[in-house]
């Protein structure tokens, strides 16, 4: 771990505005989105970083500021250190922004994808941004805090199969889990252990349905 | 890639052949339900003649939200999901998410839980691999490879079934241990089936690695280069056969593989033989492994008894004492109790780093789980490697990269 620690030194001696970041395992900083570039191109050419194993974002949840966090995942096959990179992403809650590392690695250009697909975060300079898991057209994002568990009823994938059947996707109803206790004046039964969100489950029917 | 060609004949110019004939792309869609595609993938593919120009892999079909299912449920709950990823090795992603959350808690499980992970995930990785291997061999014509590898994989089942109860997802890990110990002369099949394995398994090598067939549809096809193997972020045998040696259970331990010998495999040239040959050897040391877990099998605790809050006490306490009721209760109901932090843990999985990233803001639920998959990452590589390789080839260079759509898509 001391190659990451070292690394992290001389790199604050380079961009005087990286901070640490709390982490319960490797060495973790912040970086100003202004700088991400260049810090990443730092780690990867000057410090043997060479592999980025991981891009990924964190919803903080709405109202919360900064709303959405990018975070980079970096190994280096030379000293076998690891280090985390986080960065805010700019812009407001409906399309935050943060710039693509994928002139830096190829490979981020799935991991950018998916982070889009799921966050909505527009990866600014991607060459082919589009989204991986879901299909094209699909209206949400669904990693964000506001979608719920259950789902949302969306247009079939392919409009022409929706517009002759008038079907839909049809969310799933939250039975099996996740089970947590509720205390308070009930009967046995409500006080028995079930699933969190109960807006739609054998109990409940299903809210505007 | 297309090709010049003129018509020099004037008959041929008067009668308006070089339009008609003139050299035209051919777009081709494979799956999502092929054979060669290992689950539901979609190769996009642009054909120039049999040579590909372009290939846009379409993956999804089998995205099933667990990122965000983690979200809304307690440590202890997800594991089974965590069987779903990699279902060809089970084991290995329990343990790779258990040690995960461990690390998160600041948690060291006791020595003998630690061997039990070691010796389930190698186990793990010959099953993975074996499968791997048969369907490999079945994409490049080779029939019998997959019939005895099945076999070998019935032994090993067997043995999962005896251990956990399962056959195919286990579940087997908890946060803090694993769900039960090891049953009585467990070890002793154990040997006994490395003993029966590992003639069976140079057996098994031996209709590929020298068969003309095979080396003429695999040596020298699908190469991926050092370069683009760490810039497409490529791990497990598909970064090792391109010739880097990184192996996390060599270059950061966990689980205590710091005690036991082995080597890690790297390929020269980084084609599907290469590759290949990489997951022959990790089987034989996969083997090696597993004889020195039995060898030096550690006695003790098989969970950490001393985290009251992270696992459930044994049931003959939990039916007898309040005190040990109360704490059952708590950890089924609210989950293990996890400091808040960041972790990132990455194992040495059969198909690559199988990495977890989790955010905790304190409690038995992460606020975020993100799962770094390797089939997604080595997939990902595809739009690069398959230009200029003929059609045919892409079968072969699927089956190289080994990978599995449940964990691609998650």
């Amino acid at each position: 771990m001391s190659a990451s620690v070292d690394a992290i030194t001389s790199l604050k001696g380079t961009f005087p505005s990286v901070t640490d970041r709390l982490s319960s395992d490797c060495p973790a900083v912040d970086v100003p989105t202004g700088e991400l570039i260049s810090v990443l191109k730092s780690l990867r050419d000057e410090r043997a970083f060479d592999l980025l194993s991981d891009v990924t974002a964190i919803d903080w949840a709405e109202g919360a500021s900064p709303r959405f966090t990018a975070v980079y995942h970096l190994y280096s096959t030379t000293s076998r250190a690891a280090i985390r990179v986080a960065t805010s992403c700019t812009g407001d809650d409906s399309a935050p922004k943060v710039p693509s590392v994928v002139s830096l690695w190829p490979g981020a250009n799935w991991h950018e994808r998916e982070a889009y697909d799921m966050f909505g975060i527009t990866f600014e300079g991607h060459p082919d941004l589009r989204r991986i898991l879901m299909w094209d057209g699909y209206p949400y994002h669904p990693l964000r805090k506001e979608f719920p568990l259950a789902g949302i009823e969306t247009a079939l994938p392919d409009s022409e199969i929706a517009e002759e059947t008038k079907a839909k996707v049809i969310a799933a109803p939250m039975m099996g889990g996740p089970f947590v206790a509720s205390a308070g004046e009930m009967n046995l039964t409500d006080a028995e252990p079930r699933a969190k969100d109960e807006s739609w489950s054998e109990r409940s029917a299903k809210p505007g349905a | 890639m297309a090709t010049d060609f003129a018509f020099p004949d004037s008959a041929a110019k008067a009668a308006g052949a070089e339009q008609e004939f003139a050299p035209e792309k051919m777009s081709l869609s494979m799956g999502p339900s092929h054979p060669a595609t290992h689950g539901v993938l979609r190769l996009q593919m642009e054909l120039d003649g049999e040579v590909l120009t372009k290939c846009d892999p379409i993956v999804g079909y089998l995205h099933r939200g667990d990122e965000k299912i983690a979200e809304n449920m307690t440590y202890n709950q997800f594991v089974p999901y965590t069987d779903r990823l990699d279902y060809l090795a089970p084991l290995a992603n329990n343990m790779a998410y258990a040690i995960a959350v461990e690390r998160l808690a600041k948690l060291e499980v006791p020595a003998r839980c630690q061997a039990i992970r070691v010796l389930t995930a190698e186990m793990a990785r010959v099953s993975a691999h074996l499968m791997g291997l048969g369907a490999f061999g079945l994409d490049v014509g080779a029939w019998s490879v997959l019939v005895h590898s099945l076999n070998q994989r019935e032994h090993l089942y067997k043995l999962f079934e005896e251990l956990t109860g399962a056959r195919f997802t286990t579940s087997y890990t908890r946060i803090g241990g694993v769900s039960r110990d090891i049953p009585d002369g467990w070890l002793n099949r154990v040997i006994a089936f490395c003993d029966q394995f590992e003639p069976a398994l140079e057996e098994t090598l031996s209709l590929l690695t020298r068969n003309k067939i095979f080396q003429d549809r695999t040596v020298g096809v699908g190469i991926i280069s050092k370069a683009d193997a760490l810039a497409y972020g490529l791990t497990g045998p598909n970064l090792r056969g391109s010739g880097i040696s990184l192996d996390l259970r060599k270059d950061k331990p966990y689980s205590g593989y710091e005690q036991y010998e082995f080597d890690v495999p790297v390929g020269s040239k980084g084609d599907c033989y290469d590759r290949y040959l990489c997951r022959g050897e990790e089987m034989r040391q996969a083997v090696r492994i597993i004889r020195q877990v039995v060898a030096k099998f550690p006695g003790g605790d098989w969970y950490a008894k001393d985290a009251r809050k992270i696992f459930a006490p044994p049931k003959d306490k939990i039916l007898t004492s309040m005190e040990e009721l109360i704490q059952n209760f708590m950890i089924v109901t609210e989950g293990p109790q996890i400091p808040a932090g960041e972790v990132y843990f990455e194992a040495e999985n059969p198909k690559g780093a199988l990495g977890f990233f989790i955010v905790s803001k304190g409690g038995g639920v992460p606020w975020r789980m993100k799962i770094r998959s390797p089939s997604f990452c080595n997939l990902s590589i595809l739009p690069k490697i398959c230009v200029g390789t003929m059609m045919s080839d892409v079968v072969t260079l699927l089956g190289s990269l080994d990978f599995v759509m449940g964990e691609c898509d998650r």
